[in-house]
């Protein structure tokens, strides 16, 4: 080995505190891109083979009542490929020691020697009997929130009759990965259950004998889905069709595309963030290195190497210490990408994971890093070799230094000669200070963009759940009702307040622009349930128009006074012109508002409502669930602290889980930034502080001199990180802007709070091991050399 | 543009290995500027062992600096063996570096990380027709220390550490900058032994820059340098060698 690779080796482990902290930082960089990105491929990989595998349909759509017959009609429709009718029912669910009110959809399970479309994973059991008429297979959501297993059994009430059924299985379907009851937004695994039964014994007890209400189907190659949509609606039209709609309004597979598409938002911002910050970072970092060695270059140059094999030696101690970091980052972000990807996994009960980590993301980071450090090595050693060797060996000359401003402003009677000294190094190298504390600013920004979703949840949660919906329980009917059956709800003991709505689906349509969603009719004196405008402030309905959650106007490229198409998908299904009078802030979840009377005379019907929200007693809780599921109407009930809790086991796990990958990488890069500077500041003043132990100076005067400068850069990093920490947060919140929920830039004090602490602490850690070193300066050696 | 030089005629001298005409230096020293050099004249002949004697700030580092193309004149030229150094590109200069001189510096600047014989060995990697490291450590009486590094070394051990770096590579000039300055008189004695024995067994020849004027009584000449300029210079008449010095 040649003399100069040895002396690479050496330096290495001399390094090595160093080396480690900067390829801590190169790691968590590339370890928090890998992880995203091999996350987010994995989930879509996993996702897209298991719609292959299980027979994923392409298209769907409820009806009232067909005959068996119609299945072939639409099978011979263009672009169809293969059809599945089937029967599906709501039903009440009755849990033996489970008082909170649980529904559930019935569905008939695919027949054998028929089309199999959305096949069933068996996670326990066995299959269906077809034969028999008291056997269910459930959901292992539901199953798991409630510990069921097979040989349970469980109570539904189908069509008004109370059922007793033994559960044989417990399965994963490709349409319910996310069972989400349709009169809520987020899934209650617990209160919401899918249940598959033997289509024969389903049909008979739901009256559908020789009947279906329900079709599924794939497209043929090459089929437009939107043909194909407008076909099967035509022959669905007289057997009370409510609309066909193909994967993106499919509820299970929407709300898992809309996590993706955050997931994928998620990682792609954090990808450049981290990348970003690693790789200035690290280029800071190995300038200031290679400038330490100032001398050594300049003893090499003068035995003739030349200025190439120098900044290869140089550079090849950089890729060293890269590599260092390349491969702990390749490592850790595999794992980190197994391991979150297996959460999300179990998150989203896929019944495998085909784990994705594409070469070329791989390839593309580490190049990216590699390069960004060679050119920060370029950079470095081209400056230490621009000086004559006699130069560079030279001691340096005396540093021109000046009378600080604050000497100027003549206030050095009250700083100590170390003080001095301290702020006069700080305002001699201004440019080396700045980019310390950019560097620890950077970081400390990192990490409040990886902590403050938790603030934005909470925050959504207070504006959504406590201003602005504020019922106790949300209870839905089985079909539009009477006004009268609010006074039924109303003379429950224990409820205070009933306020009525009218939910109806609709299609909205303006120019090319098309959304699948829902318009609620709200009382005009609504005080439960309110829409806030974007100062918080309840909004009251004008007597006619709409009001649409301000993301859907976006969306729909709607101004007040514009006339919006509404398709109604209800009913007989009327198409009305609905003027546009305003837009409300809602964070989660979209829509349209309307004045309950001006939407019951835009459909033309009298004084319908299909929903009611009560204020309930919290005394009389239990007895009030206990008499709404006695009621025949009422086909779904949300208890309002169980939507929050829902709230944050959706969303808020599926972001949090994230965020808490991501902020410990982010608190990693911080120790790492932290320590490098402490450590760099260090080697390049060590003889300046032990000539001062010689001079007389105590151990703890030049800890102060030193610490006292990565102090005061480290308190000037932390404001500054705050600034960035924002700016990230919003650049973030701006690539996130979305569907299922709009997230606000709200940043509470501990998160800032966490960020200064991550900061200090890396600070103080690092201050300690320098201070130790500090202690076993080698004054003699100080004697013996120059300078 | 410097004007031409009237004395090139003697570089052409197959016995002059340095022939240096009106060199001047200026470095820029903070906010003033620092006149090192003031035109200098002077040659260096084979085989020669010359010390430049003055007090500090004499300009003698300056002058040796420039010598050995670590650094560069302000005006003037410097000729070696014919070869113009002060029109030498960055190039020539570190090839005239690698194959032609040998340093010896008052701080010894040996690599930390590397043993004695690694340090002389990053020399004798990239020079022509070097000795064997072991074989240059052997030549200043360190062929027992081959494996110590330079902590492990006392300071006369570790300056002759860097004389044996400097002469491994056979170079035509030997260029010592203070050698003694940092050691006592019997371990710098050991070390003078050390470069008047390469001088004269491979006729190597060595400029070694001293304020102290003892040393001076084991050259050939005497280069006298006072604030940038030669005062006058000495021959002597016979060498002492370097264990009948004393200071």
């Amino acid at each position: 080995m040649r003399a100069l690779d040895r002396k690479l080796l050496r330096d290495l482990w001399y390094l090595r505190g160093q080396a480690l902290a900067i390829a801590l930082v190169i790691g968590a960089g590339l370890a928090a891109v890998l992880m995203s990105i091999s996350t987010l491929d994995s989930l879509q990989t996993t996702r897209a083979i298991y719609y292959r595998d299980y027979g994923f349909a392409h298209i769907f759509a409820s009806l009232k009542r067909a005959p068996e017959s119609l299945g072939e009609r639409i099978a011979a429709l263009p672009g169809v490929d293969r059809v599945a009718t089937r029967v599906w029912a709501p039903v009440t669910i009755e849990i033996a020691g489970f008082t909170d009110p649980v529904s559930g959809l019935l569905v008939s399970a695919p027949r054998a020697g028929r089309a199999d479309l959305n096949r069933l994973y068996l996670r326990a059991g066995r299959l269906l009997d077809p034969n028999r008429s008291d056997e269910v297979i459930i959901g292992d959501a539901f199953a798991e929130a409630h510990a069921f297993k097979p040989g349970d059994r469980l109570g539904v009430i189908v069509n008004g009759k109370r059922k007793q059924l033994n559960i044989v299985g417990i399965a994963l379907s490709p349409e319910f990965i996310y069972q989400i009851s349709p009169h809520a937004i987020f899934p209650d695994f617990a209160r919401f259950g899918v249940l598959w039964m033997a289509h024969d014994a389903l049909a008979t007890a739901f009256d559908m004998d020789g009947a279906f209400n329900n079709v599924t189907l794939t497209l043929a190659r090459g089929a437009r889905e939107a043909d194909v949509i407008e076909r099967l609606d035509a022959v669905l039209e007289r057997y009370g069709g409510l609309g066909a709609y193909g994967r993106e309004d499919q509820l299970s597979h929407r709300f898992l595309s809309q996590e993706f598409t955050q997931l994928e938002q998620m990682g792609r911002t954090f990808s450049v963030i981290f990348l970003g910050v690693a790789v200035f970072l690290l280029n800071m970092v190995v300038t200031r290195l290679v400038s330490t060695q100032r001398e050594e270059i300049a003893t090499l140059k003068a035995f003739g190497y030349s200025n190439a094999s120098i900044g290869l030696h140089y550079a090849k101690l950089v890729v060293a210490i890269v590599l260092l970091g390349i491969v702990a980052g390749v490592a850790a972000g595999i794992w980190l990408g197994q391991g979150l990807s297996h959460t999300y996994m179990e998150y989203y009960r896929f019944p495998y994971l085909h784990f994705q980590l594409r070469p070329s993301i791989v390839l593309g980071a580490t190049l990216t890093t590699a390069v960004a450090a060679l050119i920060g090595t370029v950079f470095a050693v081209r400056r230490a070799v621009r000086l004559p060797p006699a130069q560079a060996m030279r001691p340096e000359p005396p540093p021109l230094y000046r009378a600080t401003l604050m000497e100027r402003l003549g206030l050095q009677r009250w700083l100590s000669q170390p003080s001095r000294m301290i702020l006069r190094h700080i305002e001699r190298r201004p440019v080396k200070s700045a980019l310390s504390v950019l560097g620890i600013g950077l970081a400390g920004g990192i990490v409040i963009s990886g902590t403050f979703m938790t603030d934005a949840v909470d925050f959504m949660v207070e504006a959504e759940f406590r201003m602005a919906q504020r019922e106790d329980i949300a209870v839905s009917f089985t079909e539009p009702t009477s006004y009268r059956a609010l006074h039924e709800l109303a003379a429950l003991p224990g409820v205070t307040r009933v306020e009525p709505v009218r939910a109806v689906p609709v299609r909205l349509r303006h120019g090319q622009h098309i959304y699948r969603t829902a318009i609620q009719g709200l009382a005009p004196d609504a005080d439960l349930h309110r829409t806030l405008d974007t100062h918080l402030q309840p909004v009251s309905f004008p007597p006619d128009g709409i009001v649409l959650t301000d993301y859907l106007g976006t969306r729909l490229d709607l101004k007040p006074g514009d006339l919006l198409t509404v398709e109604v998908l209800d009913g007989s299904q009327p198409v009305r012109e609905v003027p546009v009078v305003g837009f409300v802030q809602q964070y989660i979840g979209t829509g349209g508002y309307m004045d309950l009377a001006a939407l019951n005379r835009l459909l033309r019907e009298d004084r319908a409502i299909t929903g009611a929200f009560l204020a309930v007693d919290a005394h009389q809780r239990e007895n009030v669930y206990a008499r709404l599921k006695k009621m025949p109407r009422v086909a779904g009930v949300q208890v309002h602290e169980n939507a929050i809790r829902n709230y944050y086991a959706s969303i808020g796990d599926l972001l949090l889980t994230f965020m808490t990958f991501i902020a410990g990488l982010a608190g990693a890069i911080t120790f790492g930034v932290v320590y490098n500077s402490a450590r760099i500041t260090l080697s390049e003043r060590s003889r300046e502080l032990a000539s001062l132990r010689v001079l007389g100076f105590t151990r703890g005067e030049i800890a102060y001199i030193l610490l006292g400068e990565l102090a005061l850069l480290t308190l000037a990093a932390i404001p500054l990180g705050f600034m960035v920490g924002r700016a990230l947060s919003a650049h973030f919140i701006a690539t996130i802007h979305q569907e299922l929920f709009r997230v606000p830039l709200v940043l509470n004090p501990d998160t800032y709070a966490l960020s200064a602490g991550i900061v200090l602490a890396s600070a103080i850690i690092s201050g300690l091991i320098v201070r130790r070193r500090l202690d076993r300066l080698d004054l003699i050696a100080v004697l013996k050399t120059k300078e | 543009m410097n004007p031409p030089d009237p004395t090139a005629a003697q570089a052409d001298d197959p016995n002059v290995v340095f022939h240096v005409h009106g060199v001047t230096k200026v470095y820029p020293m903070g906010e003033v500027e620092v006149q090192a050099l003031r035109g200098v004249d002077m040659d260096l002949y084979s085989g020669e062992l010359v010390v430049l004697l003055g007090p500090s700030g004499s300009g003698k580092s300056t002058l040796l600096n420039i010598l050995g193309g670590l650094d560069t004149p302000t005006a003037g030229h410097v000729l070696y063996r014919g070869r113009d150094l002060t029109r030498a590109s960055e190039r020539e200069l570190t090839d005239y570096r690698r194959y032609h001189v040998g340093f010896v510096f008052q701080f010894y600047n040996l690599i930390p990380s590397l043993t004695a014989r690694e340090n002389v060995a990053v020399v004798t990697e990239i020079a022509r027709q070097p000795m064997r490291p072991e074989e240059a450590l052997e030549l200043v009486g360190l062929g027992n220390r081959l494996d110590h590094f330079p902590a492990q070394l006392s300071g006369g051990e570790q300056q002759r550490v860097a004389i044996a770096r400097a002469i491994a590579k056979n170079p035509e000039v030997l260029l010592c900058d203070e050698p003694t300055g940092a050691l006592d008189s019997a371990t710098g004695i050991v070390v003078l032994e050390a470069i008047e024995r390469v001088n004269r067994e491979l006729g190597t020849a060595t400029a070694v820059i001293t304020h102290n004027a003892s040393i001076a009584q084991m050259a050939d000449r005497v280069i006298y340098m006072g604030d940038g300029l030669i005062t006058h210079v000495d021959t002597n008449a016979t060498r002492k060698a370097p264990r009948e010095l004393s200071w």
